[in-house]
């Protein structure tokens, strides 16, 4: 116990998890974009392979950061155009396009990778954002490097969680999301277009995804590896689910999320973690994201529309 | 745009559409090897002499077909009834596990291979029944519970190879023992690197394709995915149906790995699968869920990857190229499968 | 109500509009005038292609032909945004509104630009306030949509067309789901929109309803405009002959004396469900040799009470028994095994498999018995047999038993189903309880007839018949026993011809239920 206590305590712990959570957030508030518009994006995790991809690769040919991350999200869109296409005015099944478009947007990834880098064995490295430093609260003791010490991208996430919450609720176009998620047939009697505004939140929200995987290479690890996001992208789904389709309450969940993440890497270094294999600690993301399914099962209320394609002929 | 149900659809539209989405998938491969500065046509046909060219490669061909087969039909199984089971890794793993557990020594006698080859089974089978009393009971979507346990079931064999089940005599590489020379699958014919395993995955397309179209399981199964509201009205058990179709298809996709330990292999590794079981997905939706056609399917599929591995070596386009053209074949596919039954029209 | 002056302004005018689905010519050059301040109806049985008008005129579908004009100006087609603009309000027979989304939300939602900042929402409040209060349309603006009663969704839906300042209102048979009252009600909100200037279109297979409150009527027959009538100088009989092309002919019951109880409901209850009501201490008997009709508003409880009957739940308390033998255990197999033939409500989503052909459908419900199966083992021989005799023995019109159902018309698809329930039961007899569940809804006048002439033919070879059904005449026309649900609760039985449609209306709407629970119920 008392070292889950040391570890709880130390201010780098806390600028883990905020550190963690970050890529999650941004993941996690574009599949929920998609998904309260009433399409289900499983082409997430592949969306973050090539984020991660783009990103990396425009900032090693020379683009600023700031052009990576562009670069990143114009990435996503693409693919998220593909997957909207498909899934919208097709309807096709979201569970089978989503997987085909993560599929592509992996191989994608690393057949571009093979092509730009034919010879390389390890990937080379670049150099990544750095902490920002605000005044005065940088500074402060243990409250500056647990929390003030992060990454413009990092601001930029829980910006982002804000604006989404923001425009979802608090703006006439975030009304039509909401109502489109709900009941196309509602958006389309009052002269909007569900497909447009499907397309549109699939397209933004496969931005966002791309760009939580950029944070993995820009901000994180500074090179591009091809098992890097590893499941993070249907951990999204989950927090989604686990959110209760609320970007507050999904940012919370990414939070604690990134919490255990953050735990468990410390504990694998205390005595606890030598007499425990290490692959349980590494498995642990993927079981709290089951066992978060499990819980908010029955709780949440769900976009009555999800997963329901919308053809004006069929009433 | 909207789209209109066609009445009728012609034989031509039913199977010129999926047709061309091949034909699409084999412009995007010429798109892909001019990007990489090959020779498009050339890059073509080294890939097909690369996976038919010589009996050799016909042979790796076939073996490469043989965990495709097996995971193609846990798919084609599953989604019939609209199950979205995305878990055939894992599950191909656990009956990887088996094969080494019981494979070993633990039962030295001739009944090793029927035995394993059943407890295999059982083992996939159980991995599947968990996310799908999620989904009966609860609600949880499948797809993303079975997609994780993916991620953990690779996890747990990392931890038996580098534990439990490591080979002493492996050097320090994570590997199991090798398997009894009773556990094995032996070859079909003397001399040709072709195992048993390919000729049992042949006989269970047959027996699902007979459970799918002879039986009163193959009708409720195909009830549940199309209605399942109609079957619970008509009276069938839709959960009962649902966890039998789980049992089924998790079996199948554990003979995938039973059989690349007993057959090809011999003993387990973390990277017995690249991934056989995802692409089971695409075996089967290019088979349009035809249990008979998975078979065609996987050895399409098992072919563009034998022949880029063999392309790759020589033409200098890297061999993801098959990884992309198979989630292009995939994306086509299920558009062409649509438009067989829609035209769409103005307004 | 005062008719417009003949020179009055002319609104709205469809010049020769054409759609086609498939092979289905859905509109043939149909043409209208709508004047300022008139009612018109659009009258037409199911099919006659009234919605499929009304959806072209709103923008939904783009036509083959011919244009539309509002106020002189043509319509660019299949833009709903157009239509909204041009003063077009349409109120949907489905009704098109987000449950998550409050009432003001609602009626907001698209009227301003979606990239406005921020939602401005009090001038909004205060005009919604002002015309619930101008047109008689009572609803709380804050409340969520989605737990909102059926009669508040329709005035949502009314003030969503009149918060744009619609000048024409459509209404695609609005009175469906309402009481007699709650349609009276309508009807005041409609004379007073058109004494505002308002031009109203009134869609309808109604007769009694036309005549009350249209001007004209325009009668729709196979896609085509049959007549177009002044309701001050036609009747009944005339819009009927009109609308169906012939002597409408509907069957007739003649009174008979109810056998014994197959099926009895005592003290029960279910959960509710959401908004929709479980059932509250309903007791009813189904006597053989008589149609029990069931009616009220939907989403009263009827789905439960069909659930019970059907085989798909059991009471959360109370009991149920089967010809005086209590039922412990309860599925749709046992129920079929027991002689309970069932009509789902939904033929679509319930009652058939759209891509199974008719064989596999015929055999849904009784493949596993002896006939069409042993061990596991399917006989499909027989049970395409058995779907060639529902074919021959019911009149269902297709190319043969390897067609996929989802080809047939409604009525057809309803004569399988049909066919397919009374070929059940243990007995060789047909069933012994039959569960009718909106049996004809969305029928054209042949099906119809069919389906209500088996339905009486069951009652007098003996069966217990569970008629249900929104459509009063139809509950009136064949029930020995009318109940009433409302909430949850149900009403005593009323025997053939002892109430009025008025009457019946009142305890759809929930009245004289507090005092009338303590007397003996189901006085059958």
């Amino acid at each position: 116990m008392t070292e889950i206590i040391d570890i709880l305590i130390s201010a780098s712990f806390w600028a883990a998890v905020i550190r963690i959570a970050s890529p999650l957030i941004f993941a996690t508030m574009g599949e929920l974009i998609c998904e309260r518009a009433g399409v289900l994006n499983l082409g997430i995790e592949g969306i973050m392979v090539i984020g991660a991809f783009a990103g990396w690769m425009g900032v090693y040919q020379g683009l600023p950061l700031w052009g990576g991350v562009a670069t990143a999200m114009c990435a996503g869109m693409l693919f998220g155009l593909l997957q909207s296409i498909l899934t919208v005015p097709f309807g096709l099944s979201q569970h089978v396009v989503g997987l085909g478009v993560t599929l592509l947007a992996t191989s994608s990834a690393s057949f571009t990778y093979r092509l730009m880098l034919p010879e390389v064995t390890s990937p080379p490295k670049i150099e990544p954002f750095q902490p920002l430093d605000i005044p005065v609260l940088s500074d402060l003791p243990w409250l500056g490097e647990a929390i003030f010490q992060q990454t413009a991208l990092t601001w930029a996430a829980f910006a982002v969680a804000g604006l989404t919450a923001w425009v979802l609720f608090r703006t006439p176009l975030g009304l039509a999301v909401r109502a489109v998620g709900e009941n196309p047939a509602a958006v389309e009697a009052q002269g909007l277009s569900v497909t447009g505004l499907r397309m549109g939140a699939v397209i933004v929200g496969s931005g966002l995804m791309a760009v939580g995987g950029a944070f993995l290479t820009l901000s994180a690890f500074s090179s591009f590896f091809f098992e890097m996001v590893n499941g993070r992208g249907w951990i999204c789904v989950a927090l989604v689910v686990f959110g209760a389709w609320k970007p507050g309450k999904a940012v919370l969940g990414a939070l604690l999320f990134a919490g255990f993440d953050a735990l468990q890497i410390r504990l694998q270094q205390t005595p606890i973690g030598t007499h425990l294999p290490y692959q349980l600690f590494l498995a642990a993301p993927y079981l709290l994201s089951i066992l978060a399914l499990i819980l908010m099962s029955r709780r949440a209320e769900v976009p009555a529309a999800l997963m329901t394609p919308y053809n004006k002929g069929e009433r | 745009m909207r789209l209109e149900p066609i009445a009728n659809p012609s034989t031509a539209r039913r199977l010129g559409l999926p047709a061309l989405a091949l034909v699409a998938t084999l412009a995007v491969a010429m798109l892909l090897a001019l990007i990489a500065g090959a020779n498009p046509l050339d890059t073509l046909g080294q890939i097909a002499t690369g996976a038919l060219g010589s009996k050799l490669a016909v042979l790796e061909t076939l073996n490469r077909a043989t965990p495709l087969i097996f995971t193609g039909l846990a798919v084609a199984v599953a989604f019939r009834a609209k199950l979205w089971n995305i878990g055939a890794e894992a599950q191909l793993y656990a009956g990887a596990i088996v094969a080494v557990v019981l494979g070993t020594g633990a039962i030295p006698s001739p009944l090793v291979l029927p035995l394993s080859a059943l407890a295999a089974m059982i083992a996939g089978a159980v991995l599947l029944l968990g996310p799908v009393i999620l989904k009966t009971r609860l609600g949880v979507d499948e797809v993303v519970t079975t997609l994780l346990l993916n991620f953990i079931m690779l996890l747990f064999v990392s931890y038996l190879l580098e534990g439990p089940m490591k080979d002493p005599m492996g050097m320090g590489w994570p590997k199991s023992p090798a398997l009894i020379p009773e556990a094995r699958l032996p070859r079909i014919i003397d001399g040709l690197r072709l195992h048993w395993g390919f000729a049992l995955s042949l006989i269970s397309a047959v027996v699902i394709w007979v459970i799918q179209t002879r039986t009163t399981l193959g009708f409720e199964i195909r009830a549940v995915g199309q209605n399942p509201e109609a079957a619970r009205f008509a009276g069938m058990p839709v959960n009962a149906v649902l966890i039998k179709t789980a049992l089924l298809s998790g079996g199948l996709a554990a003979l995938a790995g039973w059989s690349e330990v007993a057959g090809l292999k011999g003993h387990l590794s973390s990277d017995l699968s690249p991934g056989f079981g995802y692409t089971g997905i695409i075996v089967a939706m290019l088979a349009l869920l035809n249990p008979l056609g998975v078979i065609l399917s996987a050895i399409f599929v098992a072919g563009i990857f034998v022949g880029s591995d063999a392309m790759s070596r020589t033409a200098g386009v890297p061999t993801y190229i098959a990884d992309m053209l198979m989630a292009t074949a995939l994306l086509f596919m299920v558009l062409a499968i649509l438009l067989t039954r829609v035209r769409v029209v103005r307004g | 109500m005062t008719a417009p002056k003949p020179e009055a302004e002319i609104v709205l005018r469809l010049d020769r509009i054409s759609k086609r689905f498939g092979a289905l010519l859905a509109n043939d050059a149909v043409s209208l005038d709508l004047k300022k301040g008139e009612v018109i109806a659009l009258l037409g049985e199911n099919g006659a292609g009234k919605t499929t008008l009304m959806n072209i005129l709103f923008g939904h579908y783009v036509a083959d032909a011919g244009e539309v004009q509002v106020f002189g100006q043509s319509l660019p087609p299949g833009n709903p945004r157009a239509a909204l603009a041009a003063g077009v309000g349409m109120v949907h027979q489905h009704f098109t509104l987000a449950g998550n989304l409050t009432v003001l939300d609602n009626i907001a939602l698209g009227t301003e630009s979606l990239w406005s900042r921020g939602l401005g929402r009090a001038a909004a409040r205060a005009k919604v306030a002002k015309l619930s209060v101008d047109f008689g349309l009572a609803v709380h603006p804050d409340a969520k949509v989605g737990k909102l009663s059926v009669g508040e969704r329709q005035r949502v839906e009314i003030l969503k067309a009149l918060y744009r300042d619609a000048r024409i209102l459509i209404l695609d048979e609005p009175t469906a789901v309402l009481t007699p009252q709650e349609a009276d009600a309508l009807f005041a909100t409609l004379r007073k929109a058109t004494a505002l200037g308002l031009s109203v279109i009134f869609i309808s297979h109604k007769l009694h309803e036309v005549m009350a409150i249209a001007d004209r009527c325009i009668v729709l027959r196979h896609g085509r405009v049959v007549g177009t009538v002044d309701t001050h100088t036609t009747d009944k009989g005339q819009l009927a002959t009109l609308m169906v092309g012939g002597e409408l002919s509907l069957p007739r019951a003649e009174p008979r004396a109810p056998g014994a109880v197959r099926m009895r409901f005592d003290q029960v209850f279910t959960p509710d469900r959401g908004a929709t009501p479980g059932l509250k201490a309903v007791t009813l008997a189904l006597h053989a040799g008589q149609i029990t009709g069931l009616a009220g508003v939907s989403g009263n409880g009827q789905a439960a009470l069909a659930e019970l009957v059907a085989g798909l739940a059991l009471p959360s308390s109370g009991r149920l028994s089967l010809n005086d033998v209590p039922i412990d255990t309860w599925s749709p197999r046992l129920a079929l095994a027991k002689g309970v033939a069932r009509i789902p409500e939904d033929r679509h989503h319930q009652g058939t498999i759209a891509d199974f052909d008719l064989t596999e459908n015929a055999v849904l419900e009784a493949y596993r018995s002896r006939r069409f199966s042993r061990r596991g083992w399917m006989n499909w021989r027989a049970a395409k047999s058995f779907a060639e005799e529902i074919i021959a023995g019911y009149d269902v019109r297709c190319p043969g038993p390897g067609v996929r159902i989802r080809l047939l018309s409604g009525g057809n698809m309803q004569k399988l189903i049909l066919g397919r329930a009374m070929s059940g039961g243990s007995s060789s007899d047909g069933p012994e309880i039959i569960l009718a569940n909106q049996p004809v809804r969305g029928l054209d006048v042949g099906a119809i007839a069919y389906v209500q002439s088996q339905l009486l033919a069951a009652r007098d070879r003996g069966a217990a018949v569970l008629l249900i059904s929104e459509d009063l005449d139809e509950i009136m026309g064949l029930s020995d026993v009318i109940h009433v649900i409302s909430q949850g609760r149900l009403s005593p039985g009323f025997g053939r011809g002892t109430m009025t449609a008025a009457e019946l209306g009142l305890w759809m709407a929930g009245q004289n239920f507090a005092h009338d629970q303590s007397e003996a119920p189901n006085a059958a």
